[in-house]
């Protein structure tokens, strides 16, 4: 993408709402119809899955197995939350996914942020060579097994580290960020300069305030990231039971109906029940329970999301 | 691997590869070129490097680390090259086989294994490209066709939002949508109500369905996320071509064909080219997740291959062999999908 094509349009808007006038045509008023109704439609088919499984996993589980449950639950019952809470690996997994976001996206910033100014640096020799190894590691990845290996030889497996090490600096992050830095006025960081900053101070005190809008946004993308991922848990973790995550325990989840799937012929879910501490409830409204466990959090943050991803986006498309 | 949506955000929103940025840029390198030449500030002297002291020591542990984390993993590729056996020590212990691991991989019953996970790879990936570009840019032609900003702004949220879902959550939405009735498969059910079809479909343990069921859950969750750069694409045509159109009589589909269509061509074929560019690196979770032993003759892809027969069962060299492969085909495609779409952008956009 060139910078123009998406640069232009921040600059346009309002000259362009200004010049289209509003007509009624029999044609317009046929097109507005259908094209209403078909992203309402589209709107529909985007929410139905996550209202159904809403609905299933508030529904009682032994009823949800006759199937046909649409966005409303059938049976009313909390029972399938009280199972999924009163278990001990889904209640350690969630606040291990909580611990690891939380120290991911702190890592991942500082870093990413300290390197990223030193990069926007336009006095800074070794600028250019130290942008070029970052930026190749965007395309270039030695694969999954010599990965692991590193990790394993680093002694790091089953290890909280493997989980905030490997990605404390992502190159994409690190672009986005410095080229925001570099549109702060120079004028800016020389004050700081007289004032007697050194290159940290002016990091710390003057340039990371100024970039709290893309920290935002750069910090909810990696936040996301982190608490979406399920393969590091899996290749690097899965030993230990305390360092599982809730990805990782719904993909097990996932994959063992999946294997009794292909066993008896195609229904994704056996209807026998599940026993777990004296409570009853069954391996679909178990699932559908954890899925909503596990995107709660994002939907959470998805109104501030949505605020800022579009600006993040151009951020990244823009650098120069 | 595991930061994949900034991956997808990469491919999809396609910046450059390199610091430089495609507009402008010859101009900016041939500056900094003269100026590094006549400019002593750029020169490389032991008191420069001594003044910079404090952000080299910003930088240089982090490049370090980067390089360590990046880079040194290659020695792992040794593998692909011995007859790894993990009991018999570290990787310098094993005992080196040359390319028989390749010979393995590409000839004989592997051989045809692995040709079958290409042709998947290739298959589900294309398929997914194709279905997913076609679709956001009819939902792009459609949504700027609406003119109530908030109903607008509505819709764009709804179908921006399966994107933040884990692709954990969606194969398991995914898995229940297309199971039977009586598991929650609403899709089955709907068909049913609608008289389409008399019997449930087991879309999951049917091979013919899967490449078709990884491109239409791929639209599910990136088809609104993808209509950004389209929809931006949209603003920047200039507003004087639809006045004039205007003038000239033109409805609104003869603006949205002949005026805003060919005005995101660019856009269109840009992301097209970056995007074929990670062909092989795209689709892992869904094949992972969703493949049972049933359809794994379509489901299985390379990054499937090496985890399930690679990590899964201790065959690391063949994984590692698959691994190198993949890497190679994939820098030199990217590659040449950044270069063509920097050539192309500067003949038609500059």
């Amino acid at each position: 993408m060139s910078s123009t094509l998406v640069a232009k349009p921040l600059a346009q808007p309002t000259l362009r709402r200004r010049s289209r006038r509003r007509r009624w045509t029999a044609e317009g008023v046929i097109f507005t119809t259908l094209n209403t109704t078909f992203l309402l439609l589209l709107a529909a088919a985007m929410i139905y899955p996550l209202l159904n499984t809403l609905a299933t996993s508030l529904n009682d589980g032994m009823d949800a197995v006759r199937g046909g449950i649409g966005i409303w639950p059938r049976v009313f019952s909390l029972k399938n939350y009280e199972v999924v809470l009163s278990m001990h690996t889904i209640y350690q997994a969630f606040f291990m996914s909580v611990l690891k976001t939380i120290v991911v996206v702190v890592t991942n910033l500082l870093f990413t942020s300290m390197l990223a100014y030193a990069l926007s640096r336009n006095e800074f020799i070794f600028r250019r060579p130290i942008t070029l190894i970052f930026v190749l590691t965007m395309y270039f990845d030695a694969g999954l097994i010599p990965n692991y290996l590193l990790i394993r030889d680093l002694g790091m497996l089953n290890s909280f580290q493997a989980y905030w090490v490997p990605v404390m600096i992502s190159a994409f992050n690190l672009i986005i960020l410095r080229t925001y830095m570099k549109s702060i006025p120079e004028e800016i960081i020389e004050s700081a300069r007289i004032d007697g900053a050194g290159e940290f101070r002016t990091w710390w005190l003057i340039v990371m305030p100024l970039c709290k809008p893309t920290l935002a946004v750069v910090g909810l993308f990696v936040a996301v990231g982190s608490w979406n991922s399920w393969l590091d848990t899996l290749l690097y973790n899965s030993g230990e039971q305390w360092l599982s995550t809730l990805q990782y325990e719904l993909q097990k989840l996932l994959a063992s109906s999946m294997n009794a799937g292909a066993n008896s012929g195609g229904n994704a879910a056996s209807a026998a029940s599940v026993a777990q501490g004296g409570q009853v409830t069954t391996p679909i409204s178990l699932r559908s329970a954890i899925t909503v466990v596990a995107a709660v959090p994002i939907l959470f943050v998805y109104p501030f999301l949505q605020k800022h991803f579009v600006s993040g986006l151009m951020i990244g498309s823009v650098k120069g | 691997m595991t930061d994949a949506t900034v991956s997808t955000l990469v491919a999809g929103s396609g910046p450059e590869p390199d610091p430089e940025p495609a507009n402008g840029s010859r101009s900016g390198k041939r500056k900094a070129r003269t100026n590094a030449a006549k400019d002593p500030r750029r020169e490389i002297t032991w008191d420069r490097i001594w003044a910079q002291r404090v952000l080299l020591a910003m930088a240089v542990p982090l490049l370090l680390y980067q390089i360590l984390f990046k880079y040194v993993p290659v020695y792992g590729w040794a593998i692909g090259f011995q007859d790894y056996k993990p009991g018999r020590g570290g990787i310098w212990e094993q005992e080196w086989v040359g390319l028989e691991n390749f010979v393995d991989l590409f000839t004989g019953v592997n051989g045809e294994r692995f040709a079958r996970v290409v042709a998947n790879t290739l298959g589900q990936s294309t398929l997914t490209l194709i279905v997913g570009t076609f679709g956001a840019i009819v939902l792009a032609l459609l949504l700027n066709e609406v003119k109530n900003q908030p109903f607008k702004r509505v819709m764009q949220n709804i179908t921006y939002m399966p994107h933040f879902l884990s692709w954990v959550i969606v194969a398991s939405l995914a898995s229940v949508a297309l199971s039977l009735p009586s598991s929650g498969g609403f899709i089955n059910q709907a068909l049913m109500s609608l008289n389409l079809v008399d019997e449930p479909i087991l879309f999951l343990t049917e091979p013919n369905y899967f490449w078709g069921i990884v491109a239409g859950t791929n639209l599910w969750k990136e088809l609104g996320w993808n209509t950004i750069l389209y929809l931006a694409a949209i603003t920047a045509i200039d507003p004087t071509l639809y006045e004039a159109a205007e003038v000239d009589g033109a409805g609104r589909y003869r603006k949205m064909f002949s005026i805003t269509l060919p005005g995101i061509m660019p856009t269109i074929v840009v992301l097209l080219i970056i995007n074929s560019g990670w062909i092989l690196s795209t689709n892992f979770e869904l094949p992972y997740f969703l493949g049972n032993g049933l359809v794994s003759e379509t489901a299985e892809t390379i990054d499937v291959f090496v985890l399930r027969y690679g990590y899964e069962l201790g065959n690391y060299s063949l994984a590692v062999v698959a691994g190198i492969f993949k890497t190679v085909v994939a820098i030199i495609l990217v590659g040449s999908a950044n270069l063509a779409a920097k050539r192309l952008n500067q003949e038609t956009l500059v």
